[in-house]
This record gives structure tokens, C-alpha cells and sequence, in this order.
């Protein structure tokens, strides 16, 4: 394999990487901070590319970012209204809005199942324009996947710092105390829902303009492959400031881009990405667990081999 | 200050377990009262606790704080005026936050988009340091680090850093090992007498509950059985509570823990 090929792999797996890293954002304020494993990740990944594909082919590229983000904010306000107020545990809520935004994203894209944008002008069309003839040319895609995720660890890292971000990582953090506090939890899982979705949609919206289709499909998968991508980077940067963690999502997102990208290389079929994801998850959920197990397994062994012996 | 009239709440109301927590009770706590609870366990006092704060709405009765009628309140809302620390260190602070941001919690200065202000820094650090444990050196350690009775003088200075109307302090001390739990105390009643606040405390140590405070009421099967204050308190000895009990509930106290510590 010829080193430029490397380059351009690697290249499409940062662009990639970089776009995913947007849900995998969403679900650090949400998985990681807010405690709420957000079920519905999937089909608002899917509205925000729907909603921004469809407000992009109208002729309004720009346009399409904050309608996308409005679309996820709703949708995570949605979910969050059933798990607070309306008595639905949160993993349900998250599968029932997951369901239904499977028919809202076929009207969106007005009774069709896919949706192309070959001859749309999109972000990334734009930046192309604007960057012509420069030395960073080449490099528009990731240049726009980069600026969206800078934004948004930006965001990330100056609002969880605020008084309703501390009492947003408080709810997940220590619902008893909460509980008992001046803090609503009801109004901290809202809007720690309704940010979390919208970096969901934004994530949604930029991959369908980069790979200028939509179809259903295009989220199916995604909230294990970008849990996946959070515990990657959890293990590497999972420790010290709100920033670093942030990063370190990203990272992850980045590495399992990278992983996936190699394993196609040594001839895996496509399909296999989300058995990985899946496979990924299961290690880095249960793996403490695990370990946590050997001792007592090993007393256990020890006990039955110690007792053979005395019999002997 | 607070004026509880005529409360009851039965749990599982309607089924074999139906239990009368608190049974048609009255209280009135004057502004700056301190007062200390005795009673069996299951008398009712964590519940009155429950029904004063709001985790949830009492069956029937009214609660006033302040002139102002909190019966249906929400607990979150009563949290502004009330603080209430619980036996379990664990339960009052979160251990993933660091010490600054969870007082930064509690003090809750500014509005929802602003982050803690340097004068906030500073005095937060003055506070902890009266606590005599260097946590002003650990501002930025998570809370999970420390210590069960610094969490919960931790949990203490958070209740307390904005004034509140009423301390609720249930068994705070229990959980913590005797010279622990002695210090928490001191710190207690250090920042009671020096903020004059009204407070009410849980405890199931006698001696204690004649100690500290100006006043003592005892509770059984979610009734005030005896209420006692001023001389007549001072007099008072454990000896004499225990036997107050008997004549008031017609049963020797039965709380094992409450007998040896006394």
C-alpha cells in the first residue's frame, strides 16, 4: 500500500472520526455526566441529518445547522418530558422517541426513505469554495468536522462549569443529594437532554452533508458505536478536567475510526462495524466487572485444588 | 417560625403493611430554638423530618415556615429554606465534584450561566478552614477522597453557607466514629449558636439530647409524647428521661443503641 492511500485513510478516518465524535460528545454530557444512557441517540442522529438534508437541498446550507439542532433539541425534550414528568423509565423513553422518530424522519424527507444531495451546495461545498487554491484545499472536510467539534468542547467545557452545568453533573452524579437540594432535577435532566440531542442532530446533520445522502439507516447503530468510542476514550483520557475528558471522547472516537479502518484494510466485511461497536462496549463495560470477579474466582479454584490435594 | 398543625401520614395506606408514621401531630419551633429528638426507632422522627422538608406531602395537617404555608411545596423549593443533613455521610455531597464546585452548588451565587466569582473562591477557602481538617488546601480534590466525618462537616458547612431558616439534622453523627462524631458535633453547634439558627436535631444519645439545645421533645408511634424546656429541662437527667418515657408511653424504652450510650 502506497503511503499517500495510508494518508488518505487516515485522513477519512479523522473526517469521520471527527463527525461521530459530535454524538459521542452528546453522550458524554449525557452517558457520563447526566447518568442517562439516551436510547434515542439513533433516531435523532437520523432527524438531524433528515432536517438539515432537507433545509440544505431548499438552497440554505448555513440554514440547515440550526434547524438540525432545533429538531434534536426537541426531540431531547421530548424524551426527557416522559422520563421526568410522565413516569416512563429513562431507557423506555429513550427506545419509545427512538421509535417514533422513525416515522417523523420518513416525513421529513417527505415520504422516501432516502434523500440525495449530489447537486446541493453544502457546508463543505462552501469551505471547498472558500479555501480553493490555498494549501489547506485538500483538507475542507476535515477543516469543517473540526471547527463543529472545537465549538462544541468549547461550549462543553465553559457550561459545565456554570452553576447549572455543576448542578447538571450533580444529578447525575449524586441523585440523593440532589434530591434533597434547591436543584430540580427535573430541570437539570431537561436541559442536560435538550443540549446533548442537539450535538446528536449536529453530528446527524454534518455526516449526511459530507456524504451528501440520507437514508433511514444512516443512525441505525450509532448510540453503541459512539458509546463504544466514549469508553476508548475514557480509558486514555477518562481522569482530570471537564476539557480533557472532553477531548479524550473525541480521541476515542478517533481511535475507533482508526481501528475500524485497518480492519476493513485486512479485508473485515463493512457490515461487521456495529458486532465491533458492540463486541467494544461489552469489553469496556464489563471488564471491571470482571476483574473485580478474580478473586474470588481464584479463592475458589485454589479451595477445590487445595481440597483434591488433602484427599490425596 | 415553624408552625406544624395537626400532620398525619400513614405509608401503604390501604394495605397489611399500613403503618401511621405520624399521627396527628403539632409542633411550634420559636425563631432560634434548638431542638434535640429522642425516640424509639420507628417513632416517627426521620419521617417528621421527611414531612417537614418535603420528600413527600403529609396525608392531611399544615405546615407553616415562616408565615408562609409550605404544605404543598415542593422539596426542591423548601431546600432554599431548609437544610437537612442525613446519618449517611455519603448522601449530602457529590464525590465526583470537586470540594469548590460542590460549594459552589450550595452557595448557588449568580445566575444559571455564571461560574464560581474569585470573591466565592475566597470565601469558601476562609469557611473550611474553620473546620480545622486543611480541606482549603484540597479545593480542587473530588469529594470522594475524603473522610466520612469530612464529608459530612463538608455537608454541614454546605447546608449552612447560606443561612437557612430551619437545620434539619437527622442522626448526623451516627455513622461516624466517636471522635469523629465528637468533632462534627462541636462544629454543629459552633455554627448554630453562630449563625442563631433554628435547628432540630435527631439523636440517640441522651446525654447529648440534655446537653445541647434549650429544648427536648420525645416521640413515640409518631405522637409528641413529652416536650420539655427551660428550668425544668435543666434539671432534667437521663434517668429521669427514661423514666419520663414510661410513665408517657406505658413500655420501657426499647432502643438497644440509645440504652448503651447514654
Amino acid at each position: 500500500m502506497s503511503f499517500s492511500s495510508i494518508l488518505s485513510l487516515g485522513q477519512t478516518a479523522l473526517e469521520l472520526g471527527l463527525i461521530s465524535s459530535l454524538t459521542v460528545l452528546a453522550l458524554f454530557l449525557s452517558y457520563s455526566m447526566l447518568n442517562v444512557c439516551d436510547l434515542s441517540t439513533d433516531g435523532c442522529f437520523t432527524l438531524g441529518a433528515t432536517v438539515g438534508a432537507v433545509v440544505a437541498i431548499a438552497g440554505h446550507p448555513y440554514l440547515a445547522i440550526p434547524c438540525a439542532m432545533i429538531a434534536g433539541v426537541t426531540s431531547g425534550f421530548v424524551t426527557a418530558l416522559l422520563q421526568t414528568k410522565m413516569g416512563i423509565d429513562s431507557l423506555l423513553a429513550g427506545i419509545i422517541v427512538n421509535t417514533a422518530l422513525y416515522s417523523v424522519n420518513i416525513a421529513v424527507m417527505g415520504n422516501s426513505s432516502l434523500l440525495n444531495m449530489n447537486k446541493t451546495d453544502t457546508v463543505f461545498t462552501k469551505m471547498k469554495d472558500l479555501l480553493d487554491s490555498t494549501f489547506l484545499a485538500g483538507q475542507y472536510r476535515v477543516i469543517v468536522a473540526m471547527i463543529a467539534v472545537a465549538a462544541v468542547i468549547l461550549f462543553l467545557s465553559l457550561f459545565l462549569r456554570t452553576r447549572l452545568g455543576l448542578a447538571i453533573r450533580a444529578t447525575g452524579n449524586n441523585p440523593d443529594m440532589v434530591r434533597s437540594s434547591s436543584i430540580n432535577p427535573v430541570f437539570t435532566t431537561i436541559v442536560g437532554l435538550c443540549i446533548s440531542n442537539s450535538f446528536t442532530a449536529l453530528s446527524g446533520c454534518l455526516l449526511a452533508q459530507s456524504q451528501r445522502s440520507v437514508n433511514i439507516d444512516i443512525g441505525s447503530g450509532m448510540v453503541t458505536i459512539a458509546l463504544a468510542s466514549l469508553l476508548i476514550g475514557n480509558a486514555f483520557l477518562g481522569k482530570g478536567r471537564i476539557p480533557v475528558r472532553a477531548a479524550g471522547a473525541v480521541l476515542g472516537a478517533f481511535l475507533f475510526r482508526v481501528v475500524y479502518t485497518i480492519a476493513l484494510r485486512f479485508n473485515m466485511p463493512a457490515f461487521m462495524l456495529k458486532f465491533v461497536s458492540s463486541v467494544i462496549v461489552i469489553i469496556a463495560i464489563s471488564g471491571p466487572y470482571l476483574k473485580s470477579q478474580v478473586p474470588l474466582l481464584r479463592r475458589r479454584a485454589e479451595n477445590r485444588s487445595g481440597r483434591r490435594e488433602e484427599h490425596a | 417560625m415553624l408552625r406544624i398543625s395537626h400532620i398525619s401520614k400513614t405509608f401503604n395506606p390501604g394495605t397489611v403493611n399500613a403503618k401511621l408514621a405520624i399521627d396527628d401531630l403539632s409542633i411550634h419551633v420559636e425563631k432560634g430554638d434548638f431542638i434535640t429528638i429522642i425516640g424509639a426507632n420507628g417513632a416517627g422522627k426521620s419521617t417528621l423530618f421527611g414531612a417537614i422538608s418535603g420528600s413527600f406531602i403529609t396525608d392531611s395537617g399544615r405546615i407553616e415556615l415562616d408565615g408562609k404555608d409550605i404544605t404543598l411545596e415542593p422539596e426542591f423549593k423548601r431546600a432554599r429554606s431548609i437544610g437537612r443533613l442525613f446519618q449517611d455521610p455519603m448522601r449530602g455531597s457529590a464525590p465526583g465534584m470537586s470540594i469548590e464546585e460542590n460549594l459552589a452548588l450550595a452557595a448557588g451565587h449568580g445566575g444559571w450561566l455564571s461560574s464560581v466569582s474569585r470573591a466565592d473562591k475566597k470565601m469558601f477557602r476562609e469557611r473550611l478552614s474553620l473546620l480545622n481538617m486543611g480541606l482549603e488546601d484540597r479545593m480542587q480534590q473530588p469529594v470522594g477522597l475524603l473522610s466520612g466525618g469530612q464529608r459530612q462537616a463538608l455537608t454541614l458547612m454546605m447546608a449552612t453557607i447560606n443561612p437557612p431558616k430551619l437545620l434539619l439534622l437527622d442522626e448526623h453523627t451516627a455513622a461516624l466514629d466517636p471522635a469523629t462524631a465528637e468533632k462534627v458535633l462541636e462544629l454543629t453547634t459552633q455554627i448554630v449558636d453562630g449563625g442563631k439558627l433554628t435547628c432540630m436535631m435527631v439523636t440517640h444519645n441522651m446525654q447529648t439530647a440534655l446537653e445541647l439545645g434549650n429544648r427536648t421533645i420525645m416521640m413515640d408511634h409518631g405522637k409528641i409524647i413529652f416536650d420539655v424546656s427551660g428550668e425544668e429541662r435543666a434539671r432534667l437527667t437521663v434517668a429521669d428521661l427514661l423514666e419520663q418515657f414510661k410513665t408517657a408511653s406505658g413500655k420501657a424504652l426499647d432502643n438497644d443503641r440509645m440504652l448503651l450510650t447514654r
